[in-house]
């Protein structure tokens, strides 16, 4: 009986997160016709949908803009992070402590005190419209260097002796020895990173202008709420569709990862 | 000796260098010159000009600013304990013995990962006057359409319920671990005195969840005082600015008026604000 309940609070629970993303789905793929009728299911599946976004609006520049946004912020969070982790975790050096005392303060900045000074700044430096106004000031993160330096400590002394033995560079026995033992701390670091650059849409709204340079959150965005969908709501549940999907697979393979590494660093914003 | 001790220091410097300068240019800059704005007056075509207090002045007497703040105190005031109730109850269920123990904690996290214009987009469509799922189900118990978005009662409290069903998951499984580090030998001293359940909830359940309630409090409020993006699809902050968030206020500011000095002053007492709130719930939840 008392499992009953139980049963019975989960999987109310889990239909109402789910269907939401279903219904969504559904209604992407059938016709324009369908889309008004109650219920799920269609006669037929069509893919018109996908292809009038694609016809109405630049999308798939939208998505190459976000992938080499998103990409190109995680493969620098990881590469900085892991550096400035590695220094503070292992290398000895006058201001460290100072350094690490830094990383602690910046995390505790409310974001809406720098947001407008930072936009004068992208301004001023002559930056909007382009891919350095949207990486650039998320090269580095704070939450990176502090997962990066707890997984580092851990990582055994006599290892890096060894190394120095036989001559390795610093930056050879991070890349060399020390990544390829913290790939769950790398995946974590890349995961969390690549989700919130890919997600992301102030800041895109902010130093964003000309269609061509938007990222898919703020295409979507001025796409529904522009009216330049007209109203057609499969058009535009096609194409929230095409940004939801990479991070769908994603968390599909590394479920896992996705939980417990943003449970334990908390969600940006 | 000193000659080793260089070549660390040197190397050392060589790694968080890239990091100091990253830390200069978007982080001490922008706070710094946050700090030179508040004074100005600037719409980034003239120099700027100085203003004294002005900002400031005019921030006190903005009704629409404290509109906005009060805005989000309603949205605070339905979601945190919507958040912590039933994310509670659910992380409970969870902590059972149960089947698909995987596949529940998966569903419940999906929201949390999807974009919020994503969220955001779709929920408009859910909460459609005409359309919607929310009328059509009260359509079929013979109940009128109402207008989840559109009036000034219910707007922001909407946007309130959307934003629970989409950060629940997070919170969901902060819970679950706060309800796995409860030692399960408590549990078993009250079986021997006899005590029900809901007294164990109450004496034991609760007043050892304090810390994970704190943090779930905490990161809602930091969420409350960043919604921009819901505002901004569902109702542009209407009706009435009945749902004007004050990130959206201070975007609106800078990118409609192009006032950077009296948008950085809001953002400046948005941030002293947040300070201040989470000091105090920080003192009033860790106490006793």
């Amino acid at each position: 009986m008392k499992k009953l309940a139980l049963y019975l609070i989960l999987i109310c629970a889990a239909v109402s997160f789910i269907y939401p993303f279903l219904w969504m789905a559904f209604i992407s793929l059938k016709s324009v016709g369908d889309a008004g009728a109650r219920g799920l299911l269609s006669s037929f599946f069509t893919l018109q949908n996908y292809k009038a976004v694609f016809m109405e609006i630049p999308i798939g520049r939208a998505l190459l803009n976000s992938a080499i946004v998103a990409l190109s912020t995680t493969a620098s969070v990881i590469f900085f992070s892991s550096l400035v982790g590695y220094a503070l975790a292992k290398l000895r050096f006058s201001g460290r402590e100072t350094v690490f005392m830094i990383v602690l303060l910046t995390m505790m900045i409310p974001g809406q005190l720098t947001l407008i000074p930072l936009y004068t700044l992208i301004v001023r430096l002559g930056w909007i419209d382009s891919y350095p106004a949207l990486v650039a000031p998320w090269m580095i993160s704070a939450m990176g260097i502090l997962i990066f330096r707890q997984t580092f400590i851990s990582i055994p002394d006599d290892l890096i002796e060894a190394a120095r033995m036989e001559g390795c560079g610093e930056l050879r026995i991070l890349t060399s020895i020390f990544w390829p033992l913290s790939k769950p701390a790398m995946v974590t670091v890349g995961i969390i990173t690549f989700m919130n650059s890919w997600n992301e849409v102030l800041w895109p709204m902010m130093v964003v202008r000309r269609q061509e340079m938007m990222t898919m959150p703020q295409m979507i965005t001025t796409f529904s709420v522009g009216g330049q969908s007209g109203g057609e709501l499969g058009v535009e549940m096609a194409a929230s569709m095409l940004l939801i999907i990479p991070i769908l697979a994603a968390y599909a393979f590394f479920q896992k990862y996705f939980i417990d590494g943003i449970a334990s660093t908390g969600i940006k914003g | 000796m000193t000659t080793g001790d260089e070549r660390k220091d040197a190397i050392g410097y060589a790694f968080t260098a890239p990091y100091i300068l990253f830390l200069l240019v978007f982080t001490a800059y922008p706070l710094l010159f946050s700090f030179y704005l508040v004074f100005h007056s600037w719409d980034l075509i003239t120099p700027p000009e100085y203003v004294g207090l002005k900002n400031f002045y005019f921030l006190m007497h903005d009704t629409d600013f404290w509109q906005a703040l009060l805005n989000t105190l309603i949205f605070l005031a339905i979601h945190i304990p919507a958040q912590v109730v039933f994310s509670i109850m659910i992380a409970m269920a969870l902590a059972e013995k149960i089947v698909a123990k995987t596949f529940f904690r998966a569903a419940f996290f999906l929201p949390v990962i999807i974009s919020g214009a994503v969220v955001t987009i779709l929920w408009a469509k859910l909460y459609s006057t005409d359309t919607g799922i929310f009328n059509q189900l009260l359509g079929l118990a013979g109940i009128a359409p109402v207008k989840w978005l559109t009036s000034t009662g219910l707007a922001m409290p909407s946007i309130a319920v959307m934003a629970t069903w989409k950060n629940m998951g997070f919170y969901i499984v902060l819970f679950l671990a706060g309800l796995l580090n409860i030692p399960a030998h408590l549990y078993e001293v009250s079986k021997i005195e006899g005590t029900t359940r809901w007294q164990d909830f109450w004496h034991i359940t609760l007043p050892l969840l304090r810390p994970t309630m704190l943090l779930v409090v905490v990161l809602s409020t930091f969420g409350a005082f960043s919604l921009f993006i819901e505002p901004y699809v569902m109702t542009g902050g209407g009706p009435l600015n009945s749902t004007m968030s004050v990130v959206l206020y201070m975007y609106k500011h800078a990118f409609l008026f192009q006032h950077m000095g009296y948008a950085a002053t809001i953002g400046f007492a948005l941030a002293a604000i947040i300070l201040l709130v989470v000091l105090i719930q920080k003192k009033y939840l860790d106490s006793d």
